[in-house]
């Protein structure tokens, strides 16, 4: 027994040896209320590298750090940043960006040999970057990282110190959206290859954006403070900044209460009902969707007319005010509000609706499929990956098709891994699905449904569909591609492969002193660049 | 003695071998895999991620790789998380779980012996009550039901402690509590029973009737032998709580070894997986030894002897 003791104390006396650390620094950020943001991206990042960067908290971190060529500002409009300025070839081939006078962190200034590296780099197959299909606009680009092609004959190329032309497969007006995103960011060539885990470490991520990185402590936070190297250092107000990485949203919530979070990106949704008329709390746009698909391979879904009964017996409405709470809009088409069409307006709101709720001709559809009532109706399951939104919603649309239909179905909630891998084998009746765009256009939405299209999943294929699709990819004129995208839209509306539900929202919690926060509604990062506290 | 202690660790090592190799097995044969997301990637690049990461490799392959790393002590680079090899989240996260499951230990160990001995010497009275009726309660109160009510008191209602997160002595306050509640109750009514049961012996009976103080009896004789049950859970208590919870930890936000046990799993997140488990076997049965090793120092009447010699 002593023995034990004795082990126990020694080995107590070890640990706690290793863990006072941090408590002078502690107590030095409470002191400095100044300009300084807390916020909580929601998990420890899985890579800081660009380069292999794909979620949203490597990406929201990175930005924090780094300016790729341009830069969305407030109103989504995409603003130079390390370009001073570009030029789009008329064939909208050949881009061609005049880089400015900027410098990274470490005292070398960025040039256009940088984006070169930085791009091939990413693009190299023994690189593995999950983004690389991000370049694939770029000429020779897929064949590089495919090892088909030469490194040589990607359409990169830097003119001189200041200039970057890139050459691209197909006009892609998406493409200079792109440029702000992270996987183009810049990485300093000389610290990248000195040392392959520059990132992991803040004293070597050498980086060009408004924030440099200053300590990381693994799954509690990221501090950050001003690079007075910024090329636009002047209009950084911030001093600090403090990124978390507390995945448990009950926690960070209790956090933001206590005063030690100043924006919460996450709420939980059963804390959206008692948090309403709270003047912190924001409820901003998102554009995502939420939806069904239906597996269009199996009985009875490869019936057009079971389809469009279950979808039109939905009640969407009751869906969003009494299950979800959060201020979601019912959607009646694929594409969600917030991407502009040729004109300058809203491709959704231009699209319009494409169907109505409407029990009776629901009622006559399953009747003319042979299921009058509801009889004979097949056993069929909803999937959906284990959350207690979806199984709310799976419930409430359960009830709906017994009540307005009589049909009987069952609900089943399977762990993520198994979801995604049974959506992909096909191996469901009906399950939930929610999708957000890559890019800024409608075209991240429509181009999911083409025949055999990786995000597609349910086994439908229309030729009239796919040939919409070629063409609003293969022109740079604007209206072709928008008029193309709505035909298509409409097209999978009739053949309802997939039955939307309601368009997100972005619920946010944020103290009322802060202010231009940018959190665009196309991706739910935050950008602190012009942030300052009041 | 020698020869004992032989034949423990080759136990130890075919055992270990066994779990590696049936973990391996479960892990590659669920759905999914540590690169499947919502959005899919091109075929291209699912193949320069799975090679990269040897994943195209035949299974027999990657199992005899992973076996020949192991024994050079090297587990690998996480999958999801590149930039880390496990070993590294093993050396970052085991001291962080350590050191609160310690003090969870120690606090179990103080107040739940207290607890068990003062319920014994005064059973059926009032402190006897108080302290199973509060056993009772910490025995049936789910962690993370405990963990939410800690946090809700005393940092969001009374603002006395931090809520969450890792690395001043205030904010380890509250997950220990959280994390010591169960053993404390158990040690505690452990304690009480097998306390009660000593005090029944002749053998104290004859200590009292050769005019012992009651303080000697009750703590040379009656204590001594009534902790040899806490001896045996301890073993399992130490394993248990110095290696991590997985909702305490994930509630108070701490960096500890505990949330990796289901985030990997998660994740697919291969290396991990089976680095975690191979630590935690290994560490169990290291602890499960000594603990062994330990009746020897606290029983008399136990003695190591090899086999051949009973």
């Amino acid at each position: 027994m002593k023995k034990i003791l004795l082990a126990l104390m020694v080995l107590m006396a070890f640990v706690l040896a290793g863990c006072g650390g941090d408590r002078a620094k502690d107590t030095a950020d409470k002191s400095s209320t100044t300009q300084l943001i807390r916020y909580n991206v929601d998990a420890e990042p899985k890579t800081l590298d660009p380069a292999k960067s794909t979620g949203l908290p490597d990406g929201t971190i990175e930005l924090q750090m780094l300016d790729g060529l341009t830069r969305y500002d407030a109103n989504q409009e995409i603003k130079p940043a390390i370009a001073e300025n570009w030029d789009i070839s008329e064939d909208g081939l050949t881009y061609t960006f005049k880089l400015r006078d900027a410098k990274w962190s470490n005292g070398d200034p960025v040039t256009a040999q940088d984006f070169v590296y930085s791009w091939l780099r990413a693009l190299a197959p023994e690189t593995a970057s999950e983004y690389a299909y991000q370049f694939f606009y770029i000429k020779g680009a897929e064949d590089y990282n495919s090892g088909k092609g030469k490194k040589e004959d990607v359409g990169l190329k830097a003119l001189d110190d200041k200039t970057l032309q890139v050459v691209l497969n197909a006009p892609a007006p998406q493409f200079l959206g792109l440029t702000a995103f992270q996987t183009y960011f810049p990485v300093n060539r000389k610290v990248v290859e000195g040392n392959p885990n520059w990132f992991a470490d803040p004293k070597t991520y050498v980086c060009d954006g408004p924030f440099k990185m200053v300590s990381w402590e693994h799954n509690q936070k990221i501090v950050m403070e001003k690079n007075p190297d910024y090329w636009d250092a002047k209009n950084v107000k911030l001093q600090k900044l403090e990124i978390y990485l507390i995945e448990n949203l009950d926690t960070s919530f209790n956090m933001y209460n206590n005063g030690q979070l100043d924006l919460m990106n996450e709420i939980n949704a059963q804390e959206l009902p008692a948090l309403q008329g709270n003047k912190e709390l924001k409820i901003l746009p998102d554009a995502s969707v939420y939806f069904y698909r239906f597996n269009v391979t199996r009985k009875p879904f490869d019936d057009v007319r079971v389809r469009k009964a279950l979808a039109l017996a939905i009640d969407r409405k009751a869906l969003v005010e009494s299950v979800m709470k959060g201020g979601q809009k019912p959607a009646y088409a694929f594409v969600p509000f917030g991407f502009k069409d040729a004109g300058g307006k809203d491709f959704r709101e231009n699209g319009g609706d494409y169907f109505q709720e409407d029990l009776t001709e629901a009622k006559k559809l399953l009747a003319e499929a042979g299921y009058p009532d509801g009889k004979g109706f097949p056993k069929a399951t909803i999937m959906f990956n284990t959350q207690e939104n979806h199984q709310k919603v799976a419930e409430a649309i359960q009830q709906m098709w017994k009540k307005n239909l009589g049909i009987d179905v069952t609900i089943q909630n399977v762990e993520w891994q198994v979801y995604l891998d049974r959506e992909s084998k096909l191996d469901y009746d009906i399950a939930r699905a929610g999708w957000s765009p890559d890019y800024l256009d409608p075209m991240s939405f429509i181009d999911m449904f083409v025949t055999g299209g990786g995000n597609n999943q349910t086994g439908w294929s229309n030729k009239e569909y796919d040939k919409l699709v070629n063409e609003a990819k293969s022109t740079g004129d604007q209206k072709i591609r928008m008029t193309s995208m709505h035909q298509a839209e409409k097209i999978l509306m009739d053949e309802m492969p997939v039955t939307p539900l309601f368009f997100y929202t972005h619920p946010v919690m944020i103290k009322e002193n802060l202010k231009n926060v940018i959190i665009p509604p196309f991706a739910t990062y935050a950008d602190f660049k012009w942030a300052y506290v009041e | 003695m020698a020869q004992y202690l032989l034949r423990r660790v080759t136990t130890i090592i075919l055992a270990l071998w066994l779990i590696i190799t049936v973990t391996f097995l479960i892990m590659h044969s669920i759905p999914g895999g540590p690169f499947a997301s919502e959005k899919k990637v091109p075929d291209v690049i699912k193949h320069n991620l799975e090679e990269r990461y040897h994943l195209n490799d035949p299974l027999g392959k990657q199992y005899i790789d992973y076996l020949n790393h192991l024994v050079h002590l090297d587990l690998g680079p996480s999958f999801k998380y590149e930039y880390r090899t496990v070993n590294d989240i093993i050396k970052e996260g085991f001291p962080v779980s350590a050191t609160l499951g310690s003090l969870a230990i120690a606090f179990s160990l103080v107040v739940g012996l207290l607890a068990g001995v003062i319920s014994a010497l005064r059973q059926n009275h009032w402190q006897d009550y108080l302290a199973m009726v509060l056993a009772t309660l910490s025995f049936s109160v789910p962690s993370f039901i405990l963990s939410g009510l800690l946090m809700y008191f005393f940092a969001y209602k009374l603002q006395l402690l931090p809520p969450a997160m890792w690395g001043t002595w205030q904010q380890a306050i509250l997950p220990t509590l959280a994390l010591a509640a169960l053993p404390t109750a158990f040690i505690a009514r452990l304690m009480r029973s097998s306390m009660l049961e000593v005090l029944q012996q002749d053998y104290i009976k004859t200590a009292r009737a050769k005019g012992l103080s009651e303080r000697v009896i009750v703590l040379r004789h009656g204590v001594r032998n009534a902790i040899l049950p806490v001896v045996t859970y301890l073993g399992f208590l130490v394993t248990e709580v110095l290696l991590g919870s997985f909702v305490v930890e994930s509630i108070f936000a701490i960096p500890g070894l505990g949330r990796w046990f289901v985030i990997s799993i998660l994740n697919r997140d291969y290396t991990v997986i089976l680095g975690v488990t191979v630590f935690y076997s290994a560490f169990l049965m290291l602890m499960n030894f000594l603990v062994d090793l330990a009746y020897v120092a606290v029983d008399p009447r136990i003695k190591l002897v090899d086999r051949k010699d009973v």
